[in-house]
């Protein structure tokens, strides 16, 4: 019988050793913590980071398991599964908001659309479902980077694209930005993504309490926002009600 | 400051019963929902347990007020629409059903079908009734059971059963059923009602006199102390007693006739496709009475309490998200019936395979009773996804079957299908749709029509909404799909897919 391969070895013994901590751990703790090299410890930890096991908040940062490992085994969630759970809520949101309604989820680099209503004005519409929104302007979009792990990270290195000059494009800022997402559970985007055109976006989660999808509304800036710029607040409760009613059709919160 | 007022909807459906609550815009306030079990203890039989249903019913009401944080006394109406046909008996004194309910996918009747036609004109059934004699309808299917056992018929002459389709059943249930207080069947309190649009599909009701016709009581041996009376579709139908005491019943409507509702499709010549476990083609022709010559039944729209009856013509499909079901539930294919899509999706044709879904014989246009379900074109190419998108592309072409009967009947070609029903989430779907009919086919803007329109007929019954044109200003368009494909690959499949549906029916008569 062959030996044990004594980097997969190592490469359990540092995930086990992280997810036991509760705050990230420099690459030289981890490496006298185990006993190791430290190029050594670094070869490996920086192997389980491009696979997604583990993560830092910034280059040279310290690291901690990614949220990825927990949710190994978890299917992805269908896009058109989504849908038709969604599309009921979706509906109401938009009957309630006469703004065209979306749902959007993260699969491998991009936000896609999985859902779309029209507006209810009855003007020329076409479907967008299927087309990608970008992660770091649109609503929907900072929703999915503030509370997807795997959307998060995927844009860790991405380049921000400057689609109109309200687009946040600083790191910092964005940074900033997710962190007001996270603490008020919704996000605005007024002018990012085209100009006089805003949208407001709120988290669907899952059974589990993941953050698997965005819902949001989009329309012009006139009829979204106050005088201020500001997305109004009647609409932003629409559409975090919406959030909450979709995650609960998804079994977040339900008892049977 | 006075509390807001909203209307309540009972949908009970052949996969799933629901109760959904709307404000005064329409708008979805909350949903409670649960599945059934189903029963298929012969090929071709179809049961549920009336009991579990009501139980069901007992439980989602309250969840449903309760989700919308309101109390029983701020809705101001409920509806109760339901699959139609679906044959329940039940003991009044006790409560129960004496068997599992027939459902009307259930084949089971095709052989009683024969006896009745050697004993009365088909057509003149189909004159009284708008129906073609198909184990589809109630009569059938009540017959089958008072044959099943003697003392059933005894029971049934002696006037100490009862029967009705679903809205009867919970309706006499929400009334009171056997007795709050068990008092026995002097304490009873359910009312035994049906409408006009449910008693239309039994068999048994007279178009022009909606009433229940002797002859055809005569022809199928139903005793009439057994039946519901008949209302109009919006009428007072009295109080809630169970499980929450006090709610008046607006409304009682078959599911399909429902939809028509829901769309606001209130003006004679206008329609609507609803996508379900079936699928299911109505053309609202005002009062008239409008006679098929292209395999349509004729059946009642709705009616006002006091106002004259309202008619449609139907297009009936059996199975639609019905065969999606079968593919998750007996195939495995999927874990839900949403996947279908995803895994459609993976290829851009069906490889060459069709499949037919007559699992219960085949409705519009085709009215054949013995025609089996059947997958033809099989080669080694063939893939899981390629069935995957032919059984999405049946629910299309037994579409495009009954708009081209209703185009025929109507003399005009449709310019659009107005669709809704749960498979209007499949995007997939309704391109197919648009593609095989080659119009445009339009989402409104709640895709459950169902229940909204058991929830608008409740609320018009109560005076919630003055007139129907109030509802129009409700209804907008959430999506819409245009047709994309080359005509000449949609002829060649057209002429692929009724090549299959022949072979179905040619497979259903072998052996005779």
């Amino acid at each position: 019988m062959p030996g044990n391969v004594q980097s997969v070895e190592r490469a359990a013994a540092i995930l086990r050793l992280l997810a036991e901590q509760n705050e990230p751990l420099t690459l030289s703790q981890i490496a006298t913590a185990l006993g190791l090299a430290k190029g050594t410890a670094h070869g490996i930890v920086r192997t389980l980071a491009e696979v997604g096991f583990v993560e830092q908040d910034q280059s040279n940062g310290p690291y901690r398991v990614a949220t990825e490992v927990f949710r190994l085994g978890w299917a992805r969630l269908d896009q058109n599964e989504l849908r038709s759970k969604a599309i009921n809520w979706t509906d109401a949101l938009a009957a309630r908001t006469g703004e065209s309604a979306r749902v959007a989820a993260y699969h491998a680099g991009r936000a896609r659309v999985a859902h779309h209503v029209f507006r209810g004005d009855g003007g020329t519409q076409v479907l967008v479902t299927g087309s990608i929104v970008p992660l770091h302007a649109s609503a929907m979009g900072k929703v999915l980077l503030a509370f997807d792990p795997g959307a998060g990270r995927s844009a860790a290195n991405a380049e921000l694209t400057a689609f109109t000059h309200r687009t946040i494009i600083d790191r910092v800022s964005l940074r900033r930005e997710l962190a007001s997402v996270r603490d008020s559970g919704w996000a605005g985007s007024v002018g990012e993504v085209e100009p006089g055109v805003a949208g407001i976006a709120a988290p669907i989660r899952d059974g589990g309490g993941h953050v698997v999808a965005a819902v949001g509304i989009e329309g012009s800036i006139d009829r979204v926002c106050d005088d201020r710029q500001r997305p109004r607040a009647a609409l932003v409760t629409h559409v975090v009600r919406a959030g909450r009613a979709i995650s609960r059709e998804l079994g977040h919160g339900r008892e049977w | 400051m006075v509390s807001p007022r909203y209307v309540a909807a009972i949908d009970q459906g052949t996969t799933s019963t629901r109760c959904m609550v709307f404000d005064r815009q329409g708008r979805m306030i909350s949903i409670a929902q649960r599945e059934h079990r189903r029963y298929f203890p012969r090929p071709g039989w179809v049961e549920h347990d009336a009991a579990e249903i009501w139980s069901i019913v007992k439980r989602i009401l309250p969840q449903a007020l309760s989700e919308a944080g309101i109390g029983a006394d701020q809705i101001v109406a409920l509806g109760v629409t339901n699959q139609r046909e679906t044959t329940v008996v039940w003991d009044p004194k006790t409560g129960h059903p004496v068997a599992k309910a027939i459902v009307w996918q259930d084949t089971r009747t095709g052989p009683l079908l024969a006896r009745i036609e050697r004993e009365f004109d088909a057509e003149e059934i189909r004159l009284r009734t708008g129906l073609p004699l198909h184990h589809y309808f109630s009569a059938p299917k009540l017959r089958w059971l008072l044959d099943s056992d003697p003392h059933l018929q005894d029971r049934a002459d002696r006037g100490e059963l009862l029967f009705g389709t679903m809205d009867s059943w919970i309706t006499w249930n929400l009334t009171g059923g056997a007795g709050l207080d068990g008092a026995g069947i002097d304490g009873a309190a359910g009312k035994h009602v049906t409408d006009v649009t449910n008693a239309s599909r039994t068999m048994l009701m007279n178009l022009e006199t909606l009433d229940w016709d002797d002859e055809l009581l005569r022809v199928f041996g139903i005793p009439r102390s057994m039946l519901p009376r008949i209302h109009p579709s919006m009428d007072s139908f009295g109080r809630t007693r169970d499980p929450l005491p006090g709610i008046p019943i607006g409304a009682l409507i078959g599911d399909q006739q429902a939809s028509l509702i829901g769309q606001t499709a209130f003006e004679a010549g206008e329609a609507k496709c609803t996508f379900g476990t079936g699928s299911f083609l109505l053309l609202n022709t005002g009062r008239e009475i409008v006679r098929s010559r292209h395999g349509l039944i004729t059946t009642v729209a709705h009616k006002v309490a006091g106002s004259p009856a309202v008619y449609a013509l139907e297009g009936s499909i059996a199975v639609a998200g019905g065969l999606v079901q079968w593919v998750r539930d007996s195939l495995g294919l999927i874990r839900s019936p949403a996947e279908i899509e995803t895994l459609a999706a993976g290829v851009p044709d069906n490889g060459g395979c069709y499949v037919v879904p007559a699992f219960s014989g085949l409705f519009a246009p085709y009215w054949s009773s013995g025609a089996q379900g059947i997958m033809v074109g099989l080669t080694s190419y063939v893939t899981k996804e390629h069935i995957a998108r032919a059984v999405l592309e049946a629910s299309a072409w037994q579409t495009r079957d009954v708009v081209d009967a209703m185009n025929a009947d109507a003399g005009v070609p449709a310019q659009s299908l107005a669709v809704d029903g749960g498979m209007t989430a499949d995007n997939l779907l309704m391109q197919m749709v648009a593609d095989v009919l080659d119009i445009p086919v339009v989402r409104p803007m709640m895709a459950e029509t169902v229940a909204l329109g058991a929830g608008y007929a409740a609320g018009l019954s109560v005076g919630y909404w003055s007139d129907p044109q109030v509802l129009r200003r409700h209804w907008h368009r959430a999506g819409e799909w245009r047709p994309t494909i080359d005509p000449a690959r949609r002829d060649r499949e057209l002429s692929e897919w009724r090549a299959a549906v022949s072979l179905a029916i040619t497979w259903g008569k072998r052996g005779t």
